[in-house]
Formats: structure tokens, sequence, C-alpha cells
């Protein structure tokens, strides 16, 4: 308990909540922190316990849905194809709401326009297993989420949130991330915090979860009301960490404690 | 949810030792857990898994609270003959699955 | 232990938070814990009053492991595995954990080879037992220590 307290008093009182970025070649994977046992956990596909959705994606990739009665693979082919190198690149600009949508929002989409079916609640079954089934195709590839002039505002409102203190504690994520990461905090490793193995499976939660519940579950951890899934706030931010991550490769969908 | 993932060698040489991966979906809801009102969270696992090879029991595991949700079981059998490898998990709340797997042996 | 009480703490400030959010949490309240001598009372009623020696079974677990929830473990027993000497059964068990049996594996000569892998829930450091059940009636031990930095049975609600 000191020794938190100790550490959490140091960032408290720090000057200021913006640390350097982490230079490119210093940045770090989460994998890389978890043990022996972990990272195999994680490297086996008979092992993971993450392919379990992605399997269950699979089946619904294919399965008619909606009025329109159309399943993904009627507009998208096989996905192994057709989705290989997507999820790396979310979130993308969407003309429809002339603003950047995660790759959840995105299948929302499609569901609802497409094959005018009720969108998927977030983090609900089937959303992860569609949501790890397409970013399975992006495994190996380098995050590329593109930036341009209609991407930059949104950019630069995630990077303000990311940079900003919040909460209770009044932490900004950049005080753990960039400026503490490799540090212990309370028995765990604090990570850099790139998203490379989303949608992944948490020991915490027993369960496969979405990056916005990670970062809904961070701003409760430091006393912040946490937004609402699929805010904006939450989308601006996983472009911002995306971007942070970019050239990183993706590991989904991965294991993490 | 797709129930199960199996990992089977499709065919093996008579007597060789396989190894066979098992993965299946399952909260394993330990029966330790209360939610915020005080009130158990009731105890909610798989108890049994069975793998029979043509009919006959060659592996038993009896699971409890302990084993990890989405229980991962890994184990070998001989490869004695052709034939259908069947994986069954049976549990609380009347919880059955059954798997099945071919196998080819020269 | 200060590390994990401090981490408990910190979760149970969090879904406190949580709660007054109105997010449905579930938390643990101070489970209950098995006592040393309640696992000996459990391996006891498993494999009965005969003599155990440690040997021929191996536990291998991470020295340590970042969650509780998802512990890899594999049992391997020192065995030919022939119709004339095999491995009847295994059976593990822990110390801390809110009860003391965690999985009791029942092989025979067609496994070929006694090793048997899965992953179990830690619910604190403590010791994991062993106990192999050879054909022969003979009973044999091993014992591993564990630590464990976030423990299992804690989730914060979101």
């Amino acid at each position: 308990m000191r020794r938190l307290c100790a550490v959490l008093g140091l960032l408290a009182v720090a000057a200021s909540a913006v640390a350097a970025e982490i230079a490119p070649s210093e940045r770090r994977s989460g994998y890389e922190l978890m043990g022996r046992e972990l990272r195999a956990m994680q490297d086996d596909d008979a092992a993971n316990p993450a392919m379990l959705w992605v399997l269950e994606g699979a089946t619904l990739w294919k399965r008619a849905t909606g009025a329109a009665g159309r399943a993904c693979a009627d507009c998208h082919g096989e996905a192994t194809a057709s989705m290989k190198g997507v999820a790396a690149h979310y979130p993308a600009f969407d003309a429809a709401t002339k603003r950047p949508v995660s790759l959840e929002q995105r299948i929302n989409i499609c569901r609802v326009d497409r094959q005018e079916a009720p969108a998927l609640a977030y983090d609900s079954r089937e959303l992860l297993a569609l949501g790890a089934y397409v970013a399975r195709q992006s495994r190996g590839l380098p995050i590329a989420v593109t930036i341009d002039d209609r991407m930059q505002p949104f950019l630069e409102a995630g990077r303000a949130i990311y940079e900003r203190r919040q909460g209770q504690l009044n932490l900004a994520c950049s005080q753990c991330h960039d400026a503490n990461w490799g540090r212990q905090l309370a028995g765990n490793v604090i990570p850099q915090a790139h998203p490379t193995g989303y949608p992944l499976y948490r020991l915490e939660w027993q369960s496969l979860g979405s990056l916005q519940r990670r970062l809904r579950g961070c701003l409760v951890g430091i006393r912040a009301e946490p937004y609402d899934y699929g805010a904006p706030e939450l989308v601006d931010l996983e472009l911002y960490l995306m971007w942070r991550a970019r050239g990183m490769t993706m590991d989904a969908p991965a294991v993490r404690p | 949810m797709a129930s199960a993932l199996i990992n089977v060698p499709p065919r093996a040489k008579r007597g060789e030792i396989i190894e066979i991966k098992t993965l299946i979906s399952h909260v394993m809801e330990t029966g330790f857990r209360h939610t915020q009102l005080g009130a158990v969270i009731p105890r909610n696992i798989i108890r049994r898994f069975v793998c029979t090879y043509n009919g006959t029991e060659v592996f038993r595991a009896d699971l409890y609270p302990a084993i990890s949700a989405n229980p991962f079981i890994v184990f070998s059998t001989v490869a004695t003959e052709s034939g259908t490898l069947s994986f069954q998990w049976t549990g609380d709340n009347g919880f059955a699955v059954t798997e099945s797997a071919k196998i080819t042996v020269e | 232990m200060e590390r994990a009480a401090s981490r408990r703490e910190f979760l149970k400030i969090a879904s406190g938070v949580a709660a007054g959010l109105g997010l449905g949490a579930v938390v643990t309240v101070k489970p209950a814990s098995a006592t040393p001598a309640e696992m000996q009372e459990a391996i006891r009623s498993v494999v009965g009053s005969a003599r155990i020696t440690p040997g021929k079974v191996t536990i291998e677990l991470p020295p340590l492991i970042e969650n509780g929830n998802a512990v890899p473990l594999t049992i391997s027993v020192d065995s030919s595995m022939t119709e004339a000497e095999h491995v009847r059964a295994v059976h593990v068990f822990t110390e801390k954990n809110p009860q003391p049996y965690v999985v009791s594996f029942h092989l025979g000569p067609r496994a070929g080879r006694a090793r048997v892998s899965t992953r179990m829930r830690l619910a604190d450091s403590q010791n994991v037992v062993a106990i192999c059940e050879l054909s022969d009636g003979s009973l044999w031990s091993d014992s591993a220590a564990v630590v464990v930095t976030l423990a299992a049975c804690l989730e914060d609600g979101i």
C-alpha cells in the first residue's frame, strides 16, 4: 500500500502531465512483458481461448441474417482474403458520419445498413466473435491507420484525452504509459499500452473483450467517469492509440493478464 | 458460442502416442463470487470430461471450480486403430456437449 | 503479501466507484480459504489412508504468474504406462483456494504417456500438491509453490 501511494504521490505532484512520446524504436508490445507460459498460451491456436470466439466469428460470417437475409460472406467473400489488413487500418473514416469509426462500429454499420439487422451490443458475444474473426486476419501485419486532413482533428482530440489528467486520482494516461512504462504498479509491470492485440482474452476478465472495455476499465481505475461504449471520445482515443502504435505488428487476438 | 476446439492429428502410425488438445467455452463460475448486493453467484461448472476411442474410455477428468474458465485439457492416447475419438463434457445445469474427430491409423 | 493486499485495496476502491456509477459489478467479499489441514483431509478422502511417498510425479507450474485466473499446469509421471505398470489417476489439490480440490485425471495403459496439462485458478500465492495412484496401488506425491501477483476471484465490474 505504501509503495502504491508513493508512486501515485509522485505522479500527482509531477509538474506536467505531458510526457515525452516513446521513441519508435523503444516501443514494446504487452506481449513482451508476459512470462513464457502466457506467451505460449497466445502463440498456440489450440490453446488460445480467444480462438473460441474466432471460430464463432467464422460461423457468423457465413450466416444470413436481418431483413435483407444477407451474410457477411455474400458481400465480402472469404474473410481470409477480403479482411486481410482491415483491422490494422481501424479506426477509419466513415463518410456518412464524417468521423472515424471503430471496427466494432463498422461491423454494426454493415449490419444495420446492409443486412437490415439490429446493431449488436458492445462486447456481446456476437460482436466480439465477428471482431475477433476480422482482427485475426490482420495478425502479423503492421498497424497502419490513415491520418489525412479529415482525420487530423480527431487524432488531436484523442491525443488531448490521452494527455489530460482525469478522475479522482488526477492521472493522465501518458503519466503511466509514456513516463512510467516498465515500472511496477502494485505487483504488475506497467505496459506501454499499445493496442496490438485487440480484441483480446484478458485473464482478469476470464473472457474476450474489446479495447473500449479495457479503456473503460482504466478510467474506472483512475476513478474517472468512463465514457459510454461507442462514445466519440473512446473512438478518438482508440485512433490516437493505434496511431501511436503505427508500424507495430498486430498480434490479435491476444492473451493478456 | 462455438462450443469446442479440438486438436487431434488426422492420421497416425499404429502404436504412436498422439497428443490431443481440447478447449471448450464455459464460464466455470466458482460459486464463491458475490454480486455487489452480496448475493452469491451460484456455482456453474463443467464437472466431467471423458474421451472415448471407438467407444472405449481412454481418458477422464473430474473438474472442480479451481479449473479456469474455458477449460483447456491436453492429454495423450495411443493410436491403436482407425476410427472415432469422441469427447464429452458434462456439468451443472444439465450442461452436455459432445464433439468427435476421426483418426486414420496406418 | 503487501503487494497482493494493496492490489486488492485498489480494486475494492475501483469497484466501489463502479457501484456508485450504477455499473453492475461483481466482487468477492473476502472469500473463505481452505487451510493446509483441510487440504490434507481432502487428500485422504480421495486416496484413503495408505502411505504417500514423495516422488515419481512432477508438477510443472510457472514460479510466478501475472494473473491467478488461468495458471498453466502440467502433471507428468515417470511411468512406462504398460498394462503391468501404469498410472491409474492423478489428483491435484491446493492449500489456500476456497476449496482444496482442483482436478482428478484418470489415465490407464491406453494413455501411452502420463502427461496432462490444463489451466487452473489460484486465489493466492500457495502450494499446489499432486497425488498419483499407480496400478500397484502405491501413492506418490509432489508439491510446488507458486507466487501469484494478481489473485483470481477479483474483478472490477465494467
